[in-house]
This record gives structure tokens, C-alpha cells and sequence, in this order.
């Protein structure tokens, strides 16, 4: 084989090889990110994330059933303190509703619906919220007689 | 896939996908290498270039597609870096393989002998039957916990297959000094690689069940604390047997290899340092007293810390071996154009050398590198699963992988004295192919149960939220609800 063919084919079979290999080592990392839930590093996810995310980020608080249907909270960065309490932000007037009943906190681009110790409990769709939970846009809360959904 | 979060009470982890694209992307990406190899291969060698490089490729390809298919159906969510990589390596032993054969039918023909047998299509077969057991492992052992059951028999057969070499007689079981072959015929196994799974299996099976035992009872010296010796016995029996065995039959690397499983297990089990100090000790012991009961093992010591003193006797091996790695340099001569063949067994226990002088530097990185990526989803998958016996499982699948290439490269670069191991898929052996490949079907299995979503629970048909009544928890107390809500 004349030499140069040797010596091109030589280089080009370790890069090749190379090439495999990082490969492999790129979803070594996307799966890394993955798995901890750090979309936003991901070079290709994170722009797909931000794209979707900001056209459906949370900008109001309906409430859809109960005495209050209808009315609308503009959300901001503060967190929406809601029960019978006065100084709520959603005040209720709702015997199955606790003095302070839940609290809707953004954290990030998210909102998280914490249950402040209530009687009757807080729900996210068909499940009791024990933890600070995500919100989804357009998922019941339900409060007592209340339900509410967050809006974009 | 990643579907749109549904509605639900958590907000979901992010789906992972599957994988099983990129893995059948991956593995045409290693089918391309692997024919790339062997076509330079053959233009070096002087041979005819024909379009049966091309079906050998096709034909390396469509047995791991099989094995990927395997995968899809019986494994869907298993790791999808492990088969390529396994099918690089074993592709790449293949290709280099090959190229010692014909470097051995060129040297025949110059000395006017018979051509030699050819090795590559003895462990083509090999792959192929490795390829097989690795789609029935992946079939037959539906949930890797099933094996935690048959721990003890797991144990004993391994201990078995260990102990058949050194009983039966050195005609059927001895090659080149070491007792640890059965042969039928023309067809040699070596039951210790097999045996190495079944132990793996039995000590994860029972560091789990004794778990508990391990880490609190206990008796405190010199700020440690050691377990009861009872609840040791079982394990220090296995371990001394094994031990005793593989010294009878001469095969330290092997010993090597348990003692070292065995000891990562118990370090993963337990997290306690105290059990790798006593096992560095017992090591240094152990070693101290192999070179002064073993002349082999003397031997090995004097080649290894001056091959070159006995250059035409004892030190040949190594001494080629590290020539050939020194004309490799960091770019390699090009495949077929150096002359790994003059090291002795340079298809099987020094292969390492062979792609080292081919490849060089640049070359031997990458393959080690794809050894890394193997082993690290191996503990990465140990690391997710959610149960004890998987995590050890896992852990001592990989990890016998890990000290396997350790021990080997250590050897073949003069890093550590020589023992006689094989590099997991590389290197020329049909027993330790096959058996890697049941190991890997293992590990895949374990993988797939690490990466599967959990079990939804099944869907009651629910009416929505917004038209549902309002159920009635509790009879409304009004005042001491009040009171309740205000407390809170």
C-alpha cells in the first residue's frame, strides 16, 4: 500500500475511533443531566425547555368552582396565601376551608402549592398535597369547596 | 418517550427515553469502524480487497442488531451504551485477531509449513454462541431479583466449576501449566469464567440476606470493628476455597480476581473502611506467601521487575510485548503494518500489546476509554436501581471488569507482575467471551430495571374534578374546625 494511503488511512481509523467514543461520552452527559433534572444545561433541550416554558409560564390564578368562580389573581413574584384568614390573598369564605389553608409559592419558572396544615387538606388534581408540589398550568387545586387553576 | 406532563399530583421526573435508537445508531457506528479496520487490515497485509469485507461487515452488523433486538423486546429501557460498546471491543479483537492469523499463515508459508489453524473463525463461532446465551440470559432472566433466590446454589455450582479443573486429570485440564481447562476434543472451556458470575451472584445474594449482621454486630479492636466470626463462616469458606483452588491449580490472576470481587462487595455492602484495611493485609499476606511457596510466582516477580535480564528466556514475552508498545509510539504503526505477532500469545493475554504497537498511544486511549464508558454505566446502573441485591450485583459485574483490565494492562505494561487473564471481548478465548457476554446480558438486565419507569398504578375512571360533588370528609364540627384552622 503506498505510503500516503497508509498513513491517511492510519489517522483517519483513530479518529474514528475517537469519534465513537465521544459520542458515547455526549450521552454519558445528556443522560447525566437528565437524570438530575437540570434540563436547562442540556445544549439542544434547554432552548426546546425555555421556548415552551415561557410561552406557557403561569400569569393568573382562576378560581373555577366554589362561592369565588370567576375571580382572577394576576400573579407576580409573591407567593398567594389563601384561606379564611383576613389578610389572605384569596380570601375564602368556606367552612371546609382552614384559617390558613395553602400557600402558591413560584419557585423559579414553577409554582408549588404547599398545604399550611389544613383540616380538610389541599388536592392537586385527585391527589392530597403532603409536600410542596408543582403546580401545572390548567391542574385543579382544590380547596375545600374552591377549586383553582393556574392560567398563562 | 417524554410525553406532555400529564396531569398529576407530582410534578414528573423528565422521562427518559429509551435508547434504543441511539444504541442501534451506535452499534452501525461500531459495524462501520469494525469493517474499517479489518479493509485496512487487509490493503496492509498485501491481500485482495473483495466485496466479502463489506458481507463480513453486514454480517457483524446483523448479529448485533439480533442482540439489539433481543434488547428491544426483552429489555426496552436498558442502558444504550453498553452493547455498542461490548461490539466495538469484540469487533476490534476480531479484526485484530484476524490479522495475527494471517501474519501466522504468512510466517508458515515462509518457513514452508502447513498454514496454521485459523483462530478468528474459531472465535467467530464463539461470538456467536457468546451472542446466543446472551439473548437467552436476557430472556429467561426476566427480573434480576429472581436471582438473589438461588444465591447458595449459585454459590456452590461456581464453586463446583472452580474445582472441576483441579480434580480432573492434567490431560484434560492443564494447558501451559495452569489447571484450569476442561477439553472435549478440540474445544477447551474454562469454567472459572463462568464460575466468576455464579459468585457474583451468590455473594451479592448473601451480603444482602446477612446485610444487617455485617454492619451492626460486631466486635470492637483497635478502633474498628470486625463482624462475628459466624456470620463470616459461610463467606470465608467460599473465599478459602476459591483461593485454594485457584492456587492448586496454579491461576493466580484469577485468585486475584475473587479476592479483589470479594472484597469490593463487602466494602459496598457494609461501607466500612475497616473491611478493605483487613483485606489490604490479607492481600500483602497473601502475596508474601505466594512468593515464597510458588516458583512460578517468583518467576513472574523476576520478569517483572527486569524483563530484559533474561530477554531469550523468560523475559521474552514481556520484553517483545513492551517493544512492540515502543515502535507503537502515541500514533501506532496503521493496523497490519507492525509485527505484533512476534509476541508470544499475542492474540489472547497480550492483545493489549498487539493494538498497542497497531495503534499506538492515540489508539490504546480510545479502546480504554470504551472499556470506561462499559464500566461506568455498569456502577451508574448499580447506582439507580432500587434494590440491594441489584446494587451489588451490578457493582461486582462491573467492578470484575474493572480489575480484569486492570490486572491485564497492568501486566502487559509492566505496571504489575504478569497474571494470565484475558481482556473482557478483545482478546482470543471462546469461555471468557461467552461468559462476559452473560455478564453483560446481566448488567443490561439490571440496567433496564434501573432506567424502567415505576409501575403506574392502574387508572380508576374518575369523572373530572370540575364536575365531581364535593365529598363530605367530616361531619363539620364548626367550632372546633375553627379552632383546628386557627391553630394551624
Amino acid at each position: 500500500m503506498p505510503e500516503l494511503v497508509l498513513q491517511l488511512t492510519r489517522a483517519g481509523f483513530l479518529a474514528l475511533l475517537w469519534l465513537f467514543v465521544l459520542f458515547a461520552m455526549r450521552i454519558v452527559r445528556s443522560d447525566l443531566y437528565a437524570a438530575s433534572g437540570l434540563r436547562a444545561i442540556m445544549p439542544g433541550g434547554s432552548r426546546a425547555a425555555r421556548r415552551s416554558g415561557r410561552g406557557r409560564m403561569a400569569r393568573q390564578l382562576l378560581v373555577t368552582q366554589g362561592p369565588l368562580a370567576g375571580s382572577r389573581i394576576t400573579l407576580d413574584s409573591r407567593p398567594i396565601l389563601i384561606g379564611r384568614a383576613d389578610d389572605s390573598t384569596l380570601k375564602l369564605d368556606d367552612d371546609y376551608a382552614s384559617t390558613r389553608h395553602a400557600r402558591i409559592a413560584p419557585q423559579g419558572e414553577d409554582w408549588y402549592v404547599e398545604d399550611l396544615g389544613s383540616t380538610n387538606g389541599t388536592y392537586l388534581d385527585r391527589a392530597k398535597v403532603t409536600g410542596p408540589t408543582r403546580v401545572p398550568l390548567g391542574v385543579p387545586v382544590r380547596i375545600g369547596k374552591t377549586v383553582i387553576e393556574l392560567r398563562s | 418517550m417524554a410525553a406532555p406532563p400529564q396531569v398529576q399530583g407530582r410534578a414528573p421526573a423528565p422521562a427518559l427515553p429509551t435508547g434504543r435508537g441511539i444504541e442501534l445508531l451506535l452499534l452501525a457506528f461500531a459495524a462501520v469502524i469494525v469493517t474499517g479496520a479489518l479493509v485496512i487490515v487487509e490493503a496492509n497485509q498485501e491481500q485482495e480487497l473483495t466485496t466479502t469485507l463489506l458481507w463480513l461487515g453486514l454480517a457483524y452488523l446483523g448479529l448485533f442488531a439480533a442482540a439489539h433486538f433481543a434488547v428491544r423486546r426483552w429489555a426496552p429501557y436498558a442502558d444504550p451504551l453498553i452493547l455498542p460498546s461490548v461490539a466495538l471491543l469484540n469487533g476490534l479483537g476480531l479484526v485484530m485477531i484476524h490479522r495475527l492469523d494471517l501474519a501466522d499463515a504468512a510466517r508458515a508459508a515462509q518457513l514452508g509449513n502447513d498454514a496454521p489453524g485459523s483462530l478468528v473463525l474459531r472465535q467467530v463461532a464463539w461470538t456467536a454462541i457468546g451472542l446466543v446465551l446472551f439473548v437467552v440470559v436476557l430472556w429467561r432472566v426476566s427480573d434480576h431479583r429472581m436471582l438473589s433466590r438461588f444465591g447458595y446454589t449459585a454459590g456452590f455450582a461456581g464453586l463446583i466449576l472452580l474445582a472441576l479443573p483441579g480434580i480432573l486429570p492434567s490431560s484434560i485440564s492443564e494447558v501451559n501449566g495452569a489447571k484450569l481447562w476442561i477439553r472435549f476434543g478440540g474445544v477447551g472451556i474454562q469454567p472459572g469464567e463462568f464460575a466468576k458470575i455464579l459468585l457474583i451472584i451468590f455473594f451479592s445474594a448473601f451480603l444482602v440476606q446477612k446485610r444487617e449482621l455485617f454492619s451492626t454486630a460486631g466486635r470492637r479492636f483497635l478502633g474498628l470493628e470486625f463482624p462475628r466470626a459466624r456470620d463470616l463462616a459461610p463467606l470465608v469458606v467460599a473465599w478459602g476455597l476459591s483461593v485454594g483452588v485457584l492456587v492448586f491449580e496454579r491461576d493466580l490472576g484469577t485468585s486475584l480476581l475473587f479476592f479483589g470481587i470479594l472484597l469490593v462487595l463487602l466494602y459496598a455492602a457494609t461501607e466500612r473502611v475497616s473491611w478493605m484495611i483487613v483485606g489490604l493485609l490479607f492481600f500483602v499476606g497473601g502475596a508474601v506467601l505466594a512468593y515464597n511457596l510458588f516458583g512460578h510466582v517468583r518467576v513472574r516477580v523476576q520478569i517483572w521487575l527486569d524483563p530484559f535480564s533474561d530477554f531469550q528466556g523468560g523475559g521474552y514475552q514481556l520484553g517483545q510485548a513492551l517493544f512492540g508498545l515502543g515502535t507503537g509510539g502515541v500514533g501506532g504503526t496503521g493496523l497490519g503494518a507492525g509485527r505484533p505477532d512476534l509476541v508470544p500469545f499475542a492474540e489472547s493475554d497480550f492483545i493489549w500489546s498487539s493494538l498497542g504497537e497497531e495503534l499506538g498511544l492515540i489508539g490504546l486511549a480510545a479502546i480504554l476509554l470504551v472499556y470506561l464508558v462499559l464500566i461506568t454505566r455498569g456502577l451508574r446502573s448499580a447506582l439507580a436501581v432500587r434494590d440491594s441485591f441489584g446494587k451489588l450485583l451490578a457493582t461486582g459485574l462491573s467492578y470484575v471488569m474493572a480489575l480484569q483490565l486492570f490486572v491485564v494492562i497492568g501486566g502487559v505494561t509492566k505496571l504489575i507482575p504478569l497474571t494470565g487473564l484475558t481482556l473482557p471481548f478483545l482478546s482470543y478465548g471462546g469461555s471468557s467471551l461467552v461468559a462476559n457476554y452473560a455478564l453483560v446480558a446481566l448488567l443490561l438486565r439490571v440496567s433496564n430495571a434501573a432506567r424502567a419507569p415505576l409501575p403506574q398504578r392502574p387508572s380508576v375512571p374518575q369523572t373530572p374534578i370540575a364536575q365531581a360533588a364535593t365529598e363530605l370528609v367530616q361531619r363539620p364540627d364548626l367550632s372546633s374546625g375553627e379552632s383546628r384552622g386557627a391553630q394551624s
